[in-house]
């Protein structure tokens, strides 16, 4: 059956599942679920002494339901070396829970090969995994949640975690445990709260133990059943970049100038306005250059959102951002600053961007800049597949801000490549129109014809606004006309919305 | 009045992926170089691939100048032929000694021209003087040809001739950028300054570009686009020149609906040079977006 | 034109096509591509291959290609590059048959 926007679900993979109707068409009352606890008595202790020991504690079993967080991203030894664990111990039919995949986790590969893991729900997919999944080798498809989206199915029972497996740069005993503090810190812990929260079992896994209490906690001891230490959580360079430098790439400034630009000429641009941009290329440059139009009028930003970065917190020291809300680190800027400034909030993926609590911090955004693989003539937004069909992107936040933001712009270079960034019909749907704004490439700006308040404001403006067809006749005028990805009727992933919906699938290609 | 030439980016004709989209960055020119960026090795490819990008893509309204090699190589015949037939507009020479020199490419560009039907003369030329002997002959080079837009000094070259070489405060240029801008203005053509190769100096980029600007240069070479917008900044008028200039554009137009042989503002004549170099100045303030209007 | 010897044009960076032109005995073009955007652009790229080999007049050659999203101009200057080389040309081209 074709959804609100035109996308083909296939009945036999819905499975009761709702389809997307709009971004905000779900209105009903929500019933939160909640774990099941085994209390731990004044004399008992936490502390395990291997993996092994900890797979027999939490009573692993076929069919459950493990989680891991992403926090460190393509430097992370935790879920490998869990899922080399289970397997020597012959359990099976389990539901890896990840907030995201990186290239790092490929051994998933072979688990899913020999039936250890025989679902996967996961932000982003990346890699030989990606490729593997794309190919149809997967029996089941993987389920894609954005970040809000995986925290409103863990409170609402969609997820029902059995063990969650937490990575934590360091902890005490108890389980008090820390993105900071240890040998290879991560920073805010935001998308491992929620899990703590919710799963049966928590385990902590640390490099670093500490002496009791590890005081202030990002996880605390009333949530955690378990903790181990092994040698290393991860590799501390993949975890955290030294430093993020502003791109130097040419194209990447022109179409950030464009984007601050049209950001500082929009009714959004304000004192006290608040922005989340990307952590890198142009979605991080534009930025630079906000900054300096706000130093200009003297701004100070109510609050900056996200995957934070040193630029950020250059802006934070520098008295133009006030708050900082951090869902997860990129550098260790971020880091040392998450540790000592009081302004800076560690927050959980939920108060990021949970469509189904009474308010997440996304709500509240005045500008978000993001950015695209490619976006369409109705403006929908594709991260998670490349042109060619197969996955290799992620989720991620972009649903989640791009449906809350006041202002939600996408850049994008007009093509890249041979590949063109706007297109008739993207290959997979991420972030339906309806959220999306305008569009920034180095050719021009689209803006969303239904934002015609927009349009009102920017028509004196100069900026170079044409039709988002023009954009796409240019990029094709450039490319050529393109052949259209083929695909099988097998469906490899099911795109699912913030608000539990099924917006796109993604079809195995030929 | 003439197109502005504030900035004309130099790419290697070899680059695949520079010629196919160098046009996004605003340079007022673009110049492929078929000649020093280019390895021996390489001068078929690179002429090839700017003759298709030339001829294929969109690059606005970018003035497209390719610099061909020495007609005394093995490369500089089929150089012109390829750009002219591909229809670019200007064709640079590598190194401009004398008059001769323009005299020996426009008689291979003519050719050219006639041999496959393009508008003789349409194909404009640009020379670069690197030598001590090319500054003597400044003037008669510039003159040599109609087809002529605009001489450029090629530092590197020229210093090493001169047995210096490059500082900060170019003083050793002095003679070189004083008598070329003179020839230039002389002959009525533009004149341009040389590449600034240290890409990350903005201030010592700004300084150069400052000096050539109040010396009454057109433009400037840039080699990254990064040089483009400082060169484009001190190239816009101030609001004060504007404002002046807007007003003897209006002093002139009045005086000639009403048919009076001469022109003053405020008790003062203005002659034609002054209401050209205001038209110049309106020029530039629209193309750099701080004047709209129409007057 | 007549491939006399094999000859390469282009490079691997992005944008670009490496061209590698062999001699064949056999008359026809014998492509052998490989590319970033096989699935988006393949057909087009064969197709523009064999247009500048037609124009050209090239009867028969074995065609190497390793595309990294180079736009049709510019696999049609590498091809031709590579086709005038193979043919012992490297000046006073015949633009005749470039079009």
């Amino acid at each position: 059956m074709k959804n609100i926007i035109g996308r083909e679900i296939p009945d036999e993979v819905l499975q009761g599942r709702r389809i997307f109707k709009g971004q905000f068409a779900h209105t009903e009352e929500i019933a939160k679920v909640a774990p099941k606890i085994k209390h731990v008595n004044p004399s008992e202790t936490k502390l395990l002494t291997s993996l092994e020991e900890v797979i027999e504690k939490t009573g692993l079993k076929d069919g459950m339901t493990i989680s891991f967080h992403h926090h460190f991203r393509e430097g992370d030894f935790i879920l490998n070396m869990v899922m080399d664990i289970i397997a020597k111990k012959g359990i099976k039919n389990l539901t890896v829970a990840a907030s995201s995949l990186g290239s790092v986790h490929k051994a998933l590969v072979e688990h899913i090969k020999s039936g250890v893991v025989t679902n996967i729900t996961t932000s982003g997919l990346r890699g030989e995994l990606a490729e593997f999944i794309s190919n149809g080798l997967m029996d089941n498809p993987v389920v894609v949640r954005s970040h809000g989206g995986r925290a409103r199915a863990i409170e609402a029972g969609d997820i029902k975690i059995d063990v969650a497996f937490l990575g934590a740069p360091a902890s005490d005993e108890y389980g008090n445990a820390s993105g900071t503090r240890g040998k290879a810190n991560c920073g805010s812990l935001g998308y491992a709260k929620i899990d703590a929260e919710y799963a049966d079992k928590v385990v902590i896994i640390t490099d670093t133990l500490v002496d009791f209490p590890n005081a202030p906690a990002s996880i605390n001891q009333t949530f955690v059943d378990y903790v181990v230490k092994i040698d290393a959580i991860g590799d501390p360079a993949g975890i955290a970049s030294g430093a993020t430098r502003f791109t130097k790439n040419p194209k990447e400034l022109l179409i950030a100038q464009n984007a601050a630009n049209l950001i500082i000429k929009s009714p959004c641009f304000k004192d006290g306005f608040s922005f989340q941009t990307g952590s890198g290329g142009s979605t991080l440059a534009v930025t630079r250059f906000l900054k300096n139009e706000m130093m200009n009028r003297g701004y100070v930003a109510s609050f900056a959102l996200g995957g934070i970065t040193k630029p950020m917190i250059e802006m934070l020291e520098e008295g133009l951002i006030k708050h900082i809300f951090d869902v997860q680190d990129f550098d260790l800027g971020a880091v040392a600053s998450i540790a000592k400034n009081p302004m800076h909030h560690e927050i959980s993926s939920s108060f990021y961007a949970n469509p189904h609590n009474r308010g997440a911090i996304v709500n509240k955004l005045d500008v978000v800049v993001l950015s695209a693989l490619e976006i369409d003539t109705d403006f929908n937004v594709n991260v998670i597949t490349g042109s060619d069909g197969v996955a290799r992107g992620a989720s991620g936040g972009h649903c989640d801000a791009a449906a809350a933001a006041k202002l939600t712009v996408m850049v994008a270079p007009l093509v890249r490549g041979r590949i063109p960034t706007i297109v008739d019909s993207v290959n997979t749907v991420i972030t339906p129109g309806e959220s999306v704004d305008a569009i920034v490439t180095e050719a021009g700006i689209a803006i969303n014809p239904k934002r015609t308040d927009l349009l009102e404001a920017l028509k004196d403006s100069e900026l170079p606004i044409v039709t988002v067809e023009e954009l796409r006749d240019k990029a094709k005028k450039i490319v050529g006309e393109a052949d259209p990805i083929e695909y099988d009727d097998k469906v490899v992933a099911l795109i699912e919305y913030r608000d539990g919906s099924i917006i796109d699938v993604i079809r195995k290609v030929k | 009045m003439g197109r502005l030439r504030r900035t004309m980016m130099f790419l290697p004709g070899s680059n695949a992926s520079m010629v196919k989209e160098a046009y996004i960055y605003g340079a007022d020119s673009l110049m492929f170089d078929l000649e020093d960026a280019v390895a021996l090795t390489e001068k078929d490819s690179a002429r090839l691939l700017v003759y298709n990008a030339i001829k294929t893509v969109d690059y606005g309204n970018t003035e497209l100048v390719v610099r061909v090699n020495a007609l005394d190589s093995p490369y500089g015949r089929d150089d012109i032929e390829a750009v002219v037939r591909a229809g670019v507009h200007v064709i640079r020479l590598p190194k401009t000694e004398t008059a001769q020199d323009i005299l020996d490419v426009e008689a291979v560009i003519e050719e050219v021209e006639r041999k496959i039907g393009r508008e003789v003369g349409s194909t404009k030329m640009m020379a670069a003087v690197e030598s001590a002997i090319g500054i003597i002959n400044a003037y008669e080079i510039c003159k040599a040809s109609k087809r002529l837009i605009g001489i450029a000094i090629g530092a590197e070259d020229y210093v090493t001739n001169m047995k210096t070489k490059r500082f900060p405060d170019g003083m050793e240029l002095l003679g070189a950028r004083a008598q070329l801008i003179i020839a230039a203005r002389a002959a009525g053509i533009a004149c341009f300054d040389t590449v600034y190769t240290d890409v990350d100096n903005e201030e010592g980029f700004r300084n150069e570009v400052k000096l050539i600007h109040q010396l009454g240069f057109d433009g400037k070479s840039v080699i990254n686009p990064r040089q483009i917008a400082p060169v484009n900044e001190i190239y816009t008028p101030s609001e004060a020149e504007i404002t002046k200039s807007i007003n003897v554009v209006r002093a002139a137009r009045e005086a000639a609906e009403r048919g009076l042989g001469v022109i003053s503002l405020n008790g003062k004549m203005i002659d034609k040079p002054i209401i050209e170099r205001a038209e110049r100045v309106i020029q530039l303030a629209k193309a750099a977006g701080v004047y709209k209007e129409e007057i | 034109m007549e491939i006399k010897e094999v000859s390469i044009a282009g490079t691997l960076e992005s944008s670009d096509i490496l061209v590698r032109i062999e001699p064949k005995e056999e008359v026809g073009i014998e492509i052998e591509l490989k590319s970033s955007v096989e699935k988006q652009f393949g057909r087009q790229i064969r197709k523009v291959i064999n247009n500048t080999l037609e124009t050209m007049g090239v009867k028969s050659a074995r065609v190497i290609a390793t595309d990294k999203g180079a736009l049709d101009c510019v696999i049609k200057a590498r091809v031709e590059c590579a086709t005038f080389r193979a043919a012992g040309v490297t000046q006073n081209f015949n633009w005749e048959v470039i079009g």
